[in-house]
């Protein structure tokens, strides 16, 4: 049975549709993204897993109790979660010990059992030094810890995690990230941790879910995502990408009248036909300057660089294909450098081409 | 186990679950409606219906109207007070204005006395000052003509209080610091920048002073002037201590004469209307005025601020700040301090003048000024704990939106704001004093009276405390396990702790001196200083006044102190 259900979960303030029959399972010890631009209602969606919100139409259900439906919800302190808030919510008038001590005290544990454990996660977090501080003696990555040690502590049936890392730095956001995921390995907690950065999705996440106007667009691990996308809106979100028209002919992907090979065609379901739409990622075309010996598999055009950055770990090309006015980005390592004009071949690796629709 | 029937049972549990919690709030909503009906729509109910019926029959009738403004005399009273408050409103910004600007942007010494003095003036009780005024300025006896006859050997005094002016100068005494505050923390905001950009082009300390920013403070001060008009046509303890012996008639006193045997509450009603009228329409202006400051608040607290060097007009500008103390705060107290420990305030500084006696008589002999000391005390502590109880659960369902329509809760809580004291009072009069409650004379009726008049003070003052803790405080919280009740009392309010204790002793100060709508409520059991102070002088002892007054002050600094201890310096002049 799976650990968390959310069935045609849907949340409308009025006429406004937020979140729009949001379909999502997650098996236990699992640990999910729900990514997207703001307002694309996956903090909605959390608050409605943790009870804050009632949903007005679909359910959630941990372990296959049914936890909200509309007209009946359990309120947030009865689902045995716990959460991490935008803001950490670490409460000024309590020390470190105390704030961590909190749902452990309220589930009437003995004393000496409440003082072991806030021991031991106070540990994990590297924070034990500084149990008898006050939050406001404590910088923001501490005060971040203590939020996961008070979350973590408590052992939940799922943990929820808003924009954690939004309010740090860049380099304590790189670090937190790492921390958060080893926490997960060492707890296995089944959780669900919203962001808008898709960096701190693919870091953290066994799966992420991508939210685009209320609606789940597509689930799935961090690699199949990036390599696999099967929506326009994640094909752009997530990563660069060029989107293309193409057509599938007798079940082959043809791009501007050249077949891309059975290579390409793998990802084509049976069926299809007519006009589809293609993502072809930047790191999927190499630029050479000579034409490569024919009969490599790929397909190769000739084509003029046409604008050039440089990005420090690579170059960013935009290509203009002979005969056409696409626009391609194309990336290519830093010592090879193409001056604006120069005529280069453009070998396009016919596997990484994604159907988005 | 099959999903469905899960479900079933879960949701069919869940139900009475769901109205447990629910009730708690909507009881609470239910009791928090009755409560502010009774405390601020009912009064106010009563008075607009009474002004339309006859005593005893209670008959439709426009003849108390008639009557309110049938006489000559009646209409000067509103001309009075009309003139009376733009006055004292002129003269408050004409003394504020430049403290402001010296305190808040140069570099005049005695800042802190400067601002000591605001808060002294401020905390004053009006009715105190002008009882001062009346030993300093009285055409006769007082101070400053005695020793101006003996100096210059004229036969007429050099001021007389007993005039227009000279009460329009005394409020504007104790009215000027809501100025300060208005323009100071409007100054506060501009930039240094603001002021750099006009001297690079050429402008001078004062042109940029004139040109720039002034005209930024300008809706501040135009806020300030409204709040003080306001101030004043509601006052009645001036008025009546200086207006009544000089037989200027304003529509406070003129209501209190229609409360004088017979009572006439119907028509006192009916004269009541325009100063609410006018009350609403200028505080709404007042809002308007201060809702487009945009240009004074987008400078924001980002841009640096410096100090205007003045040179030697530092010292001028200190020699202002040094003679409105003078005349403020030092003289009134030194000639009420004077009279307090003396036999005859007339003779002077001298030893065989001195006297104990006047506290003694106040403290040990009068059958009532002990029992009104302790009066005032429990009346204003009662009705402190009142307004912030209620003010704060008004404020946490208004700013946590838990239920729909909220924001009639809070637009009730903030609704005695536009409504003048006296007229609260004689609301309350005319709702509960008779029957069937019969409260008159009653604490319950004044305490009540007072939790309604100062519940805006404790409601502003909650709100802006529970909107600066985060919601995710209490989120968070929950998500561990506590009920909403518990998650406010363990994280909630420890957060809200010293706010709440700031809101509750500036309603304590502000009740425990509160004259104008006491005076309409009380009986012989229940009178509270403020009232006792004002009929002692009537009877014109004012040794024995003094005296009272310096109890008066006594207690009030030492709240003022506690709060200033516990709370911060600030916690009296925060503009709110």
């Amino acid at each position: 049975m799976p650990r968390l259900t959310l069935t045609g979960l849907t949340k409308a303030y009025g006429k406004l549709t937020v979140v729009d029959k949001v379909n999502l399972t997650l098996e236990e010890g699992e640990f999910v993204s729900l990514l997207g631009p703001s307002g694309c209602g996956k903090t909605t969606t959390l608050r409605m897993i943790a009870g804050f919100v009632d949903p007005t139409g679909g359910s959630i259900s941990v372990d296959g109790k049914v936890l909200s439906a509309p007209g009946a919800v359990v309120p947030p302190e009865r689902r045995g979660m716990s959460m991490i808030f935008q803001s950490y919510a670490i409460w000024p008038n309590m020390t470190v010990e105390q704030n961590v001590a909190f749902g452990l005290n309220l589930r009437k544990l003995p004393a000496a059992e409440v003082k072991q454990r806030v021991g031991e996660i106070l540990e994990v977090v590297k924070l034990n030094t500084l149990a008898h501080r006050y939050p406001a003696e404590l910088s923001g990555g501490q005060q971040q810890r203590v939020a996961l040690a008070r979350a973590i502590v408590v052992k939940p049936s799922v943990l929820l995690l808003d924009e954690p890392l939004s309010n740090l730095d860049a380099n304590l956001r790189e670090e937190m990230r790492f921390e958060i995921r080893r926490l997960h390995d060492e707890f296995r907690i089944t959780t669900v941790y919203v962001t808008h950065d898709q960096g701190e999705a693919m870091a953290t996440s066994d799966r992420i879910a991508v939210m685009n106007a209320g609606r789940i667009e597509q689930v799935d691990a961090p690699h199949l995502l990036y390599t696999r996308p099967r929506t326009r809106f994640v094909a752009g979100f997530v990563g660069r990408t060029n989107l293309l028209d193409a057509a599938v002919e007798g079940g082959q992907l043809v791009l501007g009248g050249i077949s891309l090979g059975p290579a390409a065609s793998a990802g084509v379901a049976e069926g299809t036909a007519g006009n589809v739409l293609i993502s072809l990622r930047p790191q999927a075309m190499t630029v050479l300057t000579a034409p490569p010996p024919a009969g490599d598999g790929g397909l190769v055009l000739p084509a003029a660089v046409k604008e050039r950055t440089y990005l420090g770990e690579a170059w960013d090309y935009v290509v203009e294909p002979q005969g056409t006015n696409l626009r391609l980005r194309a990336a290519a390592p830093p010592l090879e450098a193409y001056d604006v004009g120069t005529p280069v071949w453009l070998r396009v690796d016919p596997r990484q081409v994604a159907v988005v629709a | 186990m099959s999903a469905s029937t899960d479900t079933a049972t879960l949701a069919g549990s869940q139900r009475p679950s769901r109205l447990r919690l629910l009730e708690p709030i909507t009881i609470l909503w239910v009791a928090l409606i009755a409560a502010l009906l009774v405390l601020v729509a009912l009064p106010l109910l009563k008075m607009f219906v009474i002004s339309f019926e006859e005593q005893d029959t209670g008959v439709f009738t426009i003849q108390n109207y008639l009557t309110a403004y049938g006489r000559q005399r009646y209409l000067d009273a509103v001309r009075n007070s009309l003139l009376l408050g733009t006055l004292s409103a002129a003269i408050s910004v004409v003394l504020a204005v430049p403290m402001a600007w010296a305190v808040s942007r140069t570099d005049m010494p005695g800042k802190g006395f400067t601002w000591a003095i605001v808060l002294a003036a401020f905390i004053m009780p009006p009715y105190l000052g002008a009882i001062g005024w009346v030993l300093l300025a009285g055409p006769n006896s007082g101070w400053i003509n005695v020793v101006w006859r003996s100096l210059t050997g004229a036969t007429d005094p050099l001021v007389n209080v007993y005039t227009f002016t000279g009460m329009a100068f005394v409020i504007a005494l104790h009215s000027f610091p809501l100025v300060f505050i208005f323009v100071k923390s409007a100054l506060d905001l501009i930039s240094s920048e603001m002021e750099d950009a006009a001297n690079i082009l050429g402008g001078g300390t004062w042109v940029t002073m004139r040109k720039v920013t002034l005209p930024l403070v300008w809706p501040s001060i135009l806020g300030g002037f409204i709040l003080i008009f306001l101030e004043t046509i509601a006052l009645f303890g001036t008025p009546a201590i200086i207006g009544i012996p000089a037989r200027i008639n304003v529509v406070t006193t003129q209501l209190w004469q229609f409360f004088e045997d017979p009572v006439r509450v119907e028509v006192a009603s009916a004269f009541a209307m325009p100063l609410l009228l006018v009350t609403i329409g200028l505080i709404a202006v007042q809002k308007l005025l201060l809702a487009r400051k945009g240009f004074v608040s987008q400078t924001g607290k980002g841009g640096e601020r410096r100090q205007v060097k003045l040179g030697p007009w530092r010292w001028v500008l200190f020699g202002w700040c040094v003679l409105v103390a003078l005349l403020s705060v030092v003289k009134p107290l030194m000639v009420l301090l004077q009279a307090s420990f003396a036999k005859a305030w007339g003779r002077g500084f001298s030893f065989d003048n001195l006297t104990l006696r006047n506290y003694q008589f106040l403290l040990f002999e009068h059958d009532m000024a002990p029992q009104a000391v302790w009066n005032t005390v429990w009346f204003s502590a009662t009705s402190a704990t009142i307004a912030v109880v209620l003010a704060l659960l008004v404020a946490y369902i208004v700013v946590r939106r838990l239920i729909r329509f909220a924001d009639a809760l809070g637009f009730l809580a903030m609704a005695p704001f536009v409504i003048p004291g006296i007229v609260m009072a004689i609301g309350f009069y005319a709702a509960y004093a008779g029957p069937p409650l019969s409260l008159y004379g009653s604490a319950l009726l004044i305490i009540l009276a007072f939790a309604s008049r100062f519940l805006p003070i404790a409601y502003a003052s909650s709100q802006a405390a529970i909107r600066a803790v985060h919601p995710e405080m209490e989120e968070a919280a929950r998500i561990l396990g506590s009920g909403r009740l518990h998650a406010i009392r363990k994280v909630t309010a420890p957060l809200l702790k010293t706010s709440l204790l700031g809101g509750w002793l500036v309603v304590f100060i502000v009740a425990s001196r509160e004259l104008s709508a006491a005076i309409f409520l009380v009986g012989p059991r229940t009178r509270t200083m403020s009232v006792l102070l004002y009929d002692l002088t009537e009877q014109g002892n004012f040794e024995v006044v003094s005296a009272f007054g310096g109890i008066l002050l006594v207690i009030t600094m030492a709240i003022v102190g506690i709060g200033m201890k516990l709370v911060g310096r600030d916690f009296m002049l925060r503009r709110e």
